[in-house]
């Protein structure tokens, strides 16, 4: 099956690391991807760009509505995704369990419908 | 001989689970393999009655269900389904007639219905459905909510497990302790729910009973695990209480004025042989700690210096203010009222919202002598109580205050 790990965590927090500890995120990242990409389980996954170039788009009674900013005010931000194949749910939750932004963030699991 | 709906009964509360679990292993399909075995049991209704009631009563309706299975998947599977069916169809068939003779699927179906994506409650409601055999009617009543709520609840849980890929599996041995200790939770709240309802009526038996059979079964799946064995234990040493409990109108009665010549002495014999000498573990601990009060023939035979003990091991595997006001009230027993009350103080800022911890303090307020204090702590926990046996129990202790 395959699932989208939607990486949610504070920019604000990740704004105020220092130098080495931003090298120690990547390097964690590294690793991962590294690991994913050997066992053939990811097929995707990339770092977004900071929420304050998020655009928000909306079209209502044919008219585009577009606003500044992300579609939800939260204190956590999607700040990255993975897309894997993996068996099953407990597959899944094991790699999100594995992301570096883990452990101050949170990771949603989604199942992609096929 | 039984009648008819006694053998179906009886085949239904004992083989439900097990038959369930195959057929949801080979199809993959929670609702298919329930309606399968429901409609192998209509069918029993049906003929039995003119037949009579065969020999082996589980074979027969194992038998019927993998063939309702059977129908079905070649009925309703379509498209690229049909490849997949026709594996399942194949399995099925080459099933012997006896059901024990074929691997025991609950351990599976049980980790499934306790996986930690599902909400608690769904859990809760999945594990009483499928593993245990209750009735969507008979879990609704149990859990004070509408048939029709329940019903939903089990259809969307039954649909995550589907639709998000939670396999039907035994976790690996990495995850097994985690994933077990989920396990009892769900067991410990059915008990729980059972036990001390958090509103009207006190003991619900049942709901008690089906987290007994429920801790058997998981001792019995996964031997020698100490803490499922603990679990097992508690729930027996506590269970063993329950004629004693209320009185005739349904009031509560305290350990301390329990007529002990009603407890089950079966279940704590049976719960004695479990407990450990060297607990360490929640439910050991715990267990250990209802086989002191389950021990004493009389109130003042209780060892309330090693019940003390046995929650400071408590509070220090897994601290909590609710552990910590146990405690207080084991060392009062031990140590007199005003050793407690030093204790129980510094909880206060935790559990001022909890009834439980003034009834305590009220208590040991009254032993001490201290009645107008007692009878404010009295206030404070009736203003909280939600069981009505609770509160009446409260309104009776506060009325004996001289006061």
């Amino acid at each position: 099956m395959k699932y989208l790990l939607l990486i949610y965590a504070d920019e604000r927090a990740y704004e105020t690391l220092s130098e080495d500890e931003r090298h120690e995120l990547y390097a964690a990242y590294d690793v991962l991807m590294k690991d994913l990409a050997e066992k053939g389980q990811s097929l995707a996954g990339d770092e977004l760009a900071p929420t304050s170039t998020a655009t928000t788009v909306q079209v209502r009674n044919g008219e585009r509505l577009i606003t500044d900013g992300p579609f939800a005010e939260t204190k956590e931000q999607l700040g990255g995704y993975f897309l894997v194949d993996v068996p099953d749910l407990d597959a899944a939750i094991d790699i999100a369990a594995r992301i570096p932004s883990v452990h101050a963030g949170s990771i949603e699991v989604r199942p992609v419908m096929d | 001989m039984p009648t008819v709906a006694e053998a179906v009964d009886r085949a239904y509360r004992d083989d439900t689970g097990r038959a369930v679990a195959t057929l949801i292993r080979v199809t993959h399909d929670f609702d298919l393999a329930e309606e399968a075995w429901q409609e192998a049991c209509e069918q029993a209704l049906r003929t039995w009655p003119q037949r009579g009631v065969p020999r082996d009563p589980t074979a027969w309706l194992f038998t019927a269900a993998r063939n309702r299975a059977i129908d079905r998947l070649r009925r309703e599977r379509v498209g690229r389904e049909k490849t997949a069916a026709a594996m399942q169809i194949a399995e099925l068939e080459a099933m012997g007639d006896d059901m024990h003779e074929i691997p025991d699927d609950r351990l599976r179906l049980l980790f499934t219905c306790c996986h930690p994506s599902l909400a608690l409650d769904a859990r809760v409601a999945l594990t009483l459905r499928t593993v245990a055999g209750l009735t969507t009617r008979e879990i609704a009543r149990a859990f004070l909510v509408p048939e029709p709520t329940l019903g939903q609840r089990l259809t969307r849980a039954k649909r995550k497990i589907r639709d998000a890929g939670i396999p039907y599996v035994v976790p690996p041995r990495e995850a097994l302790p985690d994933r077990l200790d989920g396990v009892r939770a769900v067991v410990y709240l059915v008990f729980n729910e059972g036990y001390e309802a958090t509103e009207g009526e006190l003991i619900r038996t049942d709901l008690c009973a089906e987290a007994i059979r429920l801790a058997r079964l998981l001792d019995h799946l996964i031997p020698d695990e100490p803490e499922s064995r603990g679990l097992l234990a508690l729930l027996l040493l506590q269970h063993a209480r329950r004629a004693a409990r209320t009185d005739d109108a349904g009031d509560l009665i305290t350990l301390e004025d329990q007529d002990r010549s009603r407890w089950d002495h079966e279940l704590i014999d049976e719960g004695l042989a479990l407990v450990e000498e060297s607990a360490s573990g929640t439910y050991q601990l715990q267990a250990a700690i209802a086989a002191c009060h389950d021990r004493a023939p009389r109130p003042e035979d209780t060892d309330w210096a090693q019940i003390a003990s046995l929650y400071d091991e408590l509070q220090r595997v897994r601290p909590s203010p609710v552990v910590a006001l146990n405690r207080a009230v084991a060392v009062a027993m031990a140590d007199g009222p005003d050793a407690g009350l030093r204790l129980l103080d510094p909880l206060a800022d935790d559990l001022d919202q909890y009834h439980h911890f003034h009834a305590a303090r009220a208590d040991l307020l009254r032993r001490a002598g201290r009645e107008p204090e007692a009878a404010d702590a009295y206030d404070r926990a009736l203003a909280l109580v939600g069981n009505d046996a609770e509160r009446r129990y409260l309104e009776r202790r506060r009325a004996a205050l001289t006061t």
